[in-house]
């Protein structure tokens, strides 16, 4: 059937497009395609090259070769600290957050009583906006008034998000309380979809549960896994909500994000050097970007 | 939807095992587990219902977990109408709005060309599409900034003459950055519609616009319905572009103004609570009614080959 299909679209059918067709398609692809270009990929190309430049919004625009690049990497201070957060918000979100996500979703789908009730309470963080969850982060660890240290009741209350070699580790934890409900409805989709006679066979075969999981059903959820992949790579770079709700993302909070808007959004607008910050982010991210089309397109091959 | 059909059956090698542990013992260790984390889960927003339930007063002088002495909804009147809120509430929604139906309606028609017309370039499209939507938001902010400074709109269409600092922009940004999203997985959503229905409506003299807006897009209703759920969902969370495109603290949408409820010197964490629990209710809302749409759309677009 699939090559019956894919023949039957290789032959250059005797389609035509009417004068009124060819108007609907001029404009309802023109339209998307123009936004998505001008505002998207435009603005992408246009933040590359601005990073070669000591550009401050209001006067002319310099060249300057690969300066702003040269200082990020040797007279930056900030910068290495950003780089190890997000690698840290990458470590947490793909080692803990995302498994501990897996583990909600087998259990759930072995279908126990409540389990509506179970996999709704577990989403519930999802729904809610980064900037929420930084406030209610804000509610519960705030130094003076927050709840944790009232239920801790210790004489020298602790500054969870104040202590920069602490908060970090609060921030993801808020991070990781959200992202885990979201992988959990993922896994949960793709186990759904598993062939139960896969699992019988493994029974019959004389495997343990254990087994079973880890050599028949996890194989078979090999494209959730990328869609996780993909997703805590992306979050893990795009992170910024939080932390800028927490503290504006400065003290112990850098990310690579929170420097791009410092330097482009705050008072100093060096928009050449931020855009050089952004096209770092960029790069990073093109490569797992690119990694991921690649497996899609190859999907798309197999069709 | 077509998750297993792809992947070839692993191959297993079995090995003798001892039986499988009783059932009912693993049963209550997994509700022990399941509920567990489930109350950890909820802890938080349930404190932070209770915390903007009682006066700041009360709960300095005897903490967070104290018997509550009063409970009033004094929080949500001074966050919601002292503080202006329902302003951006108003705000949020002339965003989401516009912003879902014109995303939902552009993207279906570019997935409907990429996987029902048999475009040349169409995984070409698809993949631009794509990808703009999986690129961090702050490459794109400088230009943007630039941009709309530069285009001038006029004055009943925004009050600052130029789309920055009007909602027009904040709007224009959602759509093109979350059209890449829908376009995805729409696409994969077409894709399993019978072709047959399309050719028997091309035989009949269908043209482009009635095979898109006749014949596709009302089999399309539950993949809308579920993309409108979440987009909506992220749309009215967003933080960024709100902060970065608007100058003019008026037109906040209701996720950056909660910023507002800080005071600069004393911040009283029980009206941050109200406003948080205020500005999280209609998500919350929407996924509790609209439970089986929203997840439907987060797994339309991930559980494909």
């Amino acid at each position: 059937m699939p090559n019956l299909r894919a023949r039957r679209a290789r032959r250059p059918g005797p389609r035509r497009y009417t004068r009124r067709d060819r108007l609907v398609l001029g404009v309802l692809l023109g339209l998307p395609i123009l936004l998505d270009l001008a505002l998207i990929w435009g603005p992408t190309f246009a933040s590359v090259g601005l990073s070669f430049t000591t550009w401050d919004g209001i006067g002319d625009i310099r060249w300057a070769g690969l300066n702003n690049y040269d200082h990020l990497f040797t007279g930056y201070p900030q910068f290495w600290p950003a780089v190890r957060h997000n690698l840290l918000w990458l470590a947490f979100l793909g080692l803990l957050a995302a498994p501990f996500g897996l583990l909600l979703a087998v259990l759930i789908d072995r279908g126990v009583r409540f389990s509506r009730f179970y996999q709704s309470t577990l989403y519930m963080p999802v729904v809610l906006s980064l900037a929420v969850v930084g406030f209610i982060a804000q509610l519960i660890l705030s130094r003076d008034q927050g709840a944790l240290n009232a239920v801790l009741g210790s004489k020298n209350p602790t500054d969870w998000l104040g202590n920069p070699g602490l908060n970090i580790w609060m921030v993801l934890l808020a991070a990781g309380w959200r992202h885990t409900g979201y992988v959990m409805i993922l896994y949960l989709a793709g186990l759904k979809s598993v062939d139960p006679g896969l699992k019988e066979a493994a029974a019959l075969d004389g495997a343990s549960a254990r087994q079973t999981f880890f050599r028949v059903v996890l194989p078979t959820l090999r494209p959730v896994n990328v869609i996780v992949g993909v997703i805590t790579v992306i979050e893990s770079l795009r992170a910024f909500d939080i932390v800028y709700a927490v503290n504006k993302g400065r003290n112990g909070l850098e990310l690579l994000s929170v420097l791009v808007t410092d330097n482009i959004i705050g008072e100093a607008s060096r928009i050449g050097f931020g855009s050089a910050l952004a096209v770092v982010l960029l790069l990073v991210s093109l490569g797992f970007i690119v990694t991921y089309l690649v497996q899609e397109l190859r999907g798309e091959r197999r069709r | 939807m077509t998750a297993s059909a792809t992947t070839a059956p692993p191959t297993l090698r079995p090995e003798p095992t001892a039986p499988a542990p009783t059932r009912r013992r693993g049963r209550f260790g997994i509700h022990l587990f399941l509920g567990a984390v489930s109350l950890a889960f909820l802890a938080p927003l349930l404190l932070a219902v209770y915390a903007s339930l009682r006066p700041y007063e009360e709960t300095a002088q005897y903490g967070y977990f104290s018997f509550p002495r009063r409970l009033s909804f004094d929080y949500y009147r001074q966050a919601f109408i002292d503080s202006g809120m329902s302003k951006y509430f108003l705000n949020s929604l002339l965003i989401a709005v516009p912003g879902v139906l014109l995303t939902l309606f552009l993207a279906s028609f570019v997935a409907f060309a990429v996987s029902r017309l048999r475009m040349r370039g169409g995984i070409l499209l698809l993949m631009v599409f794509t990808a703009g939507n999986l690129l961090p938001q702050q490459v794109i902010v400088t230009p943007l900034y630039v941009l709309f400074n530069k285009i001038p709109l006029p004055y009943w269409m925004s009050d600052s003459l130029t789309m920055y600092d009007s909602l027009w922009a904040v709007i224009a940004v959602q759509t093109a950055f979350q059209l890449g999203f829908c376009v995805f997985v729409l696409a994969n959503f077409m894709r399993t519609l019978p072709q047959e229905i399309l050719e028997a409506a091309i035989v009949d003299g269908a043209g482009v616009w009635t095979q898109f807006w006749r014949v596709t897009l009302p089999l399309c209703r539950p993949a809308l319905a579920a993309l409108g759920t979440l987009q909506f969902t992220w749309m009215y969370n967003d933080f960024l572009w709100g902060l970065v495109f608007l100058s003019d603290g008026d037109k906040l949408p209701v996720t950056s103004a909660l910023n507002n409820l800080r005071g600069e010197f004393f911040t009283d964490y029980n009206l941050l609570a109200a406003g948080s629990v205020l500005v999280a209710l209609p998500t919350v809302l929407v996924f509790l009614l609209l439970q089986r749409h929203f997840i439907a759309g987060l797994t339309l677009g991930a559980s494909k080959g």
